[in-house]
């Protein structure tokens, strides 16, 4: 095993050994009941066309942009209580209340409806420019036809958490654009009424129309868009990303052939550094032979 | 991956997607136009869409392969040896496996058949209605609008505050008091409609929980995207498809009574001899006359907004 050990590599000192194997050990452990460092490594060190620029970053920051509000909304919900009753003490509805006490006296939370506020728009943005990209780059065509679906199925759930998180700061803006927003879908043909009614929840855009549009808002459209994200981020990885128009790179040509490296090679350490003399799972003192 | 060069994944170029087009498009101007133009345009668009589905699924169809005919002798060899072959065999875990997913599939519905309806059915059940005593008509003077604000639902709350039009037209042909009372939601998409002129607020006067406001105003505008109305509800300007929806009413001890909101189609004439096309209440922005009313054949029949 450690008869071809080249000479210039330097014997690393005891206890920077012991610091590694401190690090690795656990990470080992994981790693033989999960396959946790295969999937890291197959989902994070692929290979991407050289000539790729900060265009193909659009997709990553909305993601972002998505974590954010997911993150900003959760914790809004702790604090925003979805009611259309009238609060005795400000003599004006809950919700409406709320959301006044979150801007105004809960400490932070002007900061954190901001950004909940702002970054929804920033999110829309983001989702058009990186679609605008991939229609331009011709990104969208085969093998990667479903990969633009979700992105639409996406950009439809965008747009429903756009229309259901509207209406809850429950203000005169937000009635009566809500108000709009149902009638326009009661304009549709044949199914168009009820579908309005359905969003109402009643005769009245009120209490359950609110409650309604939070419960959409907090956990259908969420659980909806994680899974649409989870399912478009698999088939990105799973088939790669596509050089620019200009490419003059031939397509669909080989991938240089893969350099044997061991399973977390470049993943704690540089690649190559050993990792694949030791291609066995359990780390025992011996194979530190090797170096 | 494949060879992309080799493999054709795009369907050959067509041109019965043009005609298909063209077929949409005529069949749409014509709705607005006269039937026939709208027959002509349905029959070419169903015409070039069978083509153009007929040419993109050819090879999946694929060419009906010439079979031999066969010549075998009566008396094969061969064939005694065949039906020695496996016979298909309903095994145990195939009827396992369709029994687990014949109850799964059973308790899934069992499951998700009352949640479905538990979330769709009570928008739209249960929905009250309520008469609303406006007050003695002796406070609507004759010809002039007065603003009537009053809670629909009193149970509900503020959301459910209602805004009436209300002008006494003196007495019909037959004698009877004669109203026109406009519902202030815009029937283009359901803002409030406000007057066209000042309002009277040292003449308000309260009966209950109705407010009543006179205004100097024969006309309407709503604020939200510029729809423009006349003294009897008559779109005048901007994007309204019907004439503003207004209330029954009925006077019972000399009070006036609010009933049920119904949808105009149009108004001719004004005051007590105006002849109102009358048709069951409709969602706004939606056609209750002409050819586009076709597009919504039952509309839920309560108001909503």
């Amino acid at each position: 095993m450690a008869t071809t050990v080249p000479r210039r590599r330097k014997v690393k000192p005891r206890r920077q050994k012991l610091v590694e194997q401190a690090v690795l050990a656990p990470l080992d452990w994981v790693d033989e009941r999960t396959a946790f460092v295969k999937g890291t490594k197959w989902f994070l060190f692929r290979h991407v066309p050289r000539d790729v620029s900060w265009l193909q970053t659009l997709g990553s920051a909305t993601l972002t942009a998505f974590i954010v509000q997911a993150l900003t909304g959760a914790i809004l919900a702790m604090y925003y209580q979805p009611s259309a009753a009238i609060d005795p003490q400000t003599g004006k509805p809950v919700a409406y209340s709320s959301i006044q006490s979150i801007t105004n006296d809960v400490t932070l939370g002007w900061l954190v409806r901001g950004m909940h506020r702002w970054g929804a728009s920033v999110f829309i943005i983001l989702l058009f420019l990186h679609m605008g990209r991939v229609f331009l780059f011709g990104a969208y065509k085969y093998p990667r036809e479903l990969t633009w679906i979700t992105g639409v199925l996406l950009l439809a759930t965008g747009m429903l958490m756009g229309f259901t998180g509207y209406l809850l700061p429950w203000d005169q803006t937000a009635y009566w654009a809500t108000a709009v927003g149902i009638n326009l879908n009661g304009t549709a043909p044949f199914l168009g009424p009820w579908l309005a009614q359905f969003l109402a929840g009643g005769p009245e855009i009120g209490n359950y129309t609110l409650a309604k549009f939070y419960a959409i808002h907090m956990l259908l459209l969420p659980g909806a868009i994680f899974a649409l994200i989870g399912v478009h981020i698999y088939l990105v990885t799973r088939l790669g990303v596509t050089s620019p128009p200009w490419s003059k790179e031939e397509a669909g040509r080989d991938r240089p052939p893969k350099v044997p490296t061991g399973r977390r090679a470049g993943l704690v350490r540089p690649s190559g550094d050993g990792d694949g003399a030791r291609p066995g799972l359990v780390r025992s003192g011996g194979s530190g032979g090797a170096s | 991956m494949s060879d992309p060069v080799n493999d054709n994944h795009a369907p050959k170029p067509s041109l019965w997607p043009i005609g298909f087009a063209i077929g949409v498009a005529c069949l749409l101007v014509g709705l607005v136009i006269s039937w026939i133009v709208a027959a002509i345009g349905a029959g070419i668009a169903i015409l070039c869409g069978l083509l153009w589905a007929r040419e993109v699924t050819r090879e999946v169809r694929g060419e009906v392969p010439e079979i031999e005919p066969e010549t075998r002798v009566v008396a094969d060899v061969a064939a005694p040896a065949a039906e020695e072959e496996e016979l298909p065999m309903y095994t145990r875990s195939r009827f396992l496996e369709a029994t687990t997913l014949g109850l799964g599939a059973a308790v899934g519905a069992v499951i998700t058949l009352p949640v479905l309806g538990f979330m769709v059915l009570p928008s739209f059940t249960d929905v009250e209605k309520h008469d609303v005593d406006l007050g003695p008509i002796r406070n609507f003077p004759n010809g002039e609008f007065v603003i009537a604000t009053f809670l629909a639902n009193p149970t509900i709350g503020e959301v459910s505050r209602r805004t009436a039009f209300v002008r006494y037209n003196g007495p019909d042909p037959k004698g009877q008091p004669s109203f026109t009372i406009l519902y202030s939601r815009c029937v283009h998409l359901g803002c409030p409609v406000q007057p066209n002129g000042p309002i009277d607020e040292k003449a308000k006067k309260q009966v209950g929980d109705v407010t009543l406001r006179p205004v100097l105003a024969q006309s309407f505008g709503c604020p939200c995207h510029g729809g423009q109305y006349n003294s009897e509800g008559n779109r005048t300007a901007g994007p309204p498809v019907r004439s503003m929806d207004r209330f029954e009413y009925s006077i019972k001890n000399g009070r006036l009574i609010l009933g049920s909101v119904y949808a105009v189609g149009n108004v001719t004439g004004n005051g007590a001899t105006a002849t109102i096309s009358k048709y069951p209440w409709s969602t706004p922005g939606t056609h209750v006359n002409g050819i586009e009313a076709w597009l919504y054949p039952i509309v839920p029949s309560q108001v909503t907004g």
